[in-house]
C-alpha cells in the first residue's frame, strides 16, 4: 500500500519512474562508495590499533624513566631542567581526500634535526634517568604525532561510513520499494480504467444495437399490417 | 601554523615540555574541560589528554569527534593505561560496520 495518496495518472507514472531510476543509480553509487570506504577504513583501523599499542607501551617506559628521575632528584630541580626546552615543533596541516572525505595529514619541523639535542640541561645536576626518560619520550614523539592523524582519520571515516550506510539502507528498504509499489498501483489502476472504459463502450454499442434492432422490428411490424390492410 | 598541546596532571606532562611541546597542566577535570573548549577555539590542531581526565569528560571529547580540528588524542597517563584509548578504537570500528569485527 502507497504510504501517501498518490494521484493515479499518467504523468505522475512518468514522474515515479525518472526517480525511481535517479533512486536506482544513487543507491548503486552510495553502495559503492560504502564498500570503498569500509576497504580504506579496516586498512586504517588496524594500523590505528598498531599504532596506539606502540606509543602506549612507550609512554609508559617514558613515564617509568621520569618516575626514577623524579625519586632521585629534587621537584624543583626537575622542573628547572625541563623549564625551557631547546626543542620546538612546528605543525603544518594539509588534507587528503579519500572519497570525499577531508582526512588530515600532519607535517612537522623540529627546530634541530640532531637527536642528540632534545636534551635541554647540562648533564652535570641532573641524573642520567632524566636522560632517559627524555630520549624515550623522544622516541615515540613520531609515533604520537602519526597515531593523531591515523586516529582522526579514523573517526572521519567512522562518521562517513555509518551515513553512507545509513542512505543505502533506507534507499535500498524504504524509498526503492515504496517507489515501486506506488508505480504498480498506478499502473493495475490505470489498466483498470482501461479496462472499464472497454466495458462500458461495448454496452453502449449493445444499447445501441437493441434500440436499433427494436426500431426496425416496429417498423417492419408497421409495413406488414399496411400491406395487409 | 598549528599548534600541538598536552594536557594532563604536572607529573604526567612534564616529559612533553622537553620536546618542545606546548603543555596544560590542570588540576582537575574542570581546568581539563576549560582547557580544551579554549584550545578548540584557537588553532590547536592536536590535543593529547591523559585518559584519567578523559574518563571524567566523554562528552566534551565526543563534541570533536566528528570535527576535523582539534584531534583530541588519548594517551596514557602517569597511573597507566585505562584502556578508553583502544576502547575508542573498538567503538569507531562499530559505529562504521555496526558490528566489532576485529
Amino acid at each position: 500500500m502507497p504510504s501517501t495518496t498518490i494521484n493515479p495518472t499518467r504523468m505522475e507514472l512518468t514522474r515515479l519512474k525518472g526517480r525511481l531510476k535517479t533512486a536506482q543509480r544513487g543507491h548503486k553509487l552510495l553502495k559503492d562508495k560504502r564498500d570503498e570506504l569500509m576497504k580504506q577504513f579496516m586498512d586504517v583501523v588496524r594500523e590505528n590499533r598498531a599504532l596506539r599499542k606502540r606509543v602506549e607501551e612507550g609512554l609508559m617506559r617514558a613515564h617509568g624513566s621520569f618516575t626514577v628521575a623524579a625519586a632521585l632528584m629534587s621537584p624543583e630541580m626537575l622542573e628547572q631542567s625541563l623549564m625551557y626546552p631547546k626543542q620546538s615543533v612546528e605543525l603544518d596541516m594539509t588534507f587528503q581526500n579519500i572519497m570525499s572525505v577531508d582526512v588530515p595529514e600532519y607535517h612537522f619541523k623540529t627546530r634541530s634535526q640532531d637527536p642528540g639535542e632534545v636534551y635541554p640541561y647540562g648533564f652535570a645536576q641532573t641524573s642520567g634517568e632524566l636522560d632517559d626518560a627524555v630520549d624515550a619520550m623522544s622516541q615515540v614523539f613520531r609515533d604520537m604525532l602519526k597515531l593523531a592523524e591515523i586516529e582522526k582519520t579514523s573517526q572521519l571515516l567512522a562518521e562517513e561510513i555509518e551515513k553512507t550506510r545509513r542512505r543505502v539502507n533506507a534507499l535500498e528498504y524504504v524509498k526503492i520499494p515504496q517507489m515501486e509499489e506506488s508505480i504498480k498501483y498506478i499502473t493495475m489502476k490505470l489498466d483498470e480504467n482501461e479496462r472499464a472504459n472497454t466495458i462500458r463502450l461495448m454496452k453502449v454499442k449493445d444499447m445501441l444495437l437493441k434500440e436499433a434492432i427494436q426500431e426496425r422490428r416496429s417498423e417492419d411490424a408497421k409495413a406488414l399490417e399496411s400491406f395487409a390492410n | 601554523m598549528y599548534r600541538i598541546a598536552v594536557i594532563g596532571d604536572a607529573d604526567s606532562v612534564l616529559g612533553f615540555q622537553a620536546l618542545g611541546l606546548e603543555v596544560c597542566p590542570v588540576n582537575s577535570a574542570e581546568e581539563a574541560r576549560q582547557a580544551i573548549h579554549r584550545m578548540a577555539r584557537e588553532n590547536y590542531a592536536i590535543l593529547y589528554l591523559t585518559e584519567q581526565l578523559a574518563s571524567q569528560l566523554k562528552s566534551d571529547i565526543a563534541r570533536y569527534q566528528d570535527a576535523v580540528t582539534p584531534a583530541i588524542i588519548l594517551i596514557p597517563g602517569k597511573e597507566g593505561s585505562l584502556g578508553i584509548g583502544m576502547a575508542n578504537v573498538k567503538s569507531a570500528v562499530e559505529r562504521a560496520v555496526g558490528a566489532d569485527i576485529l
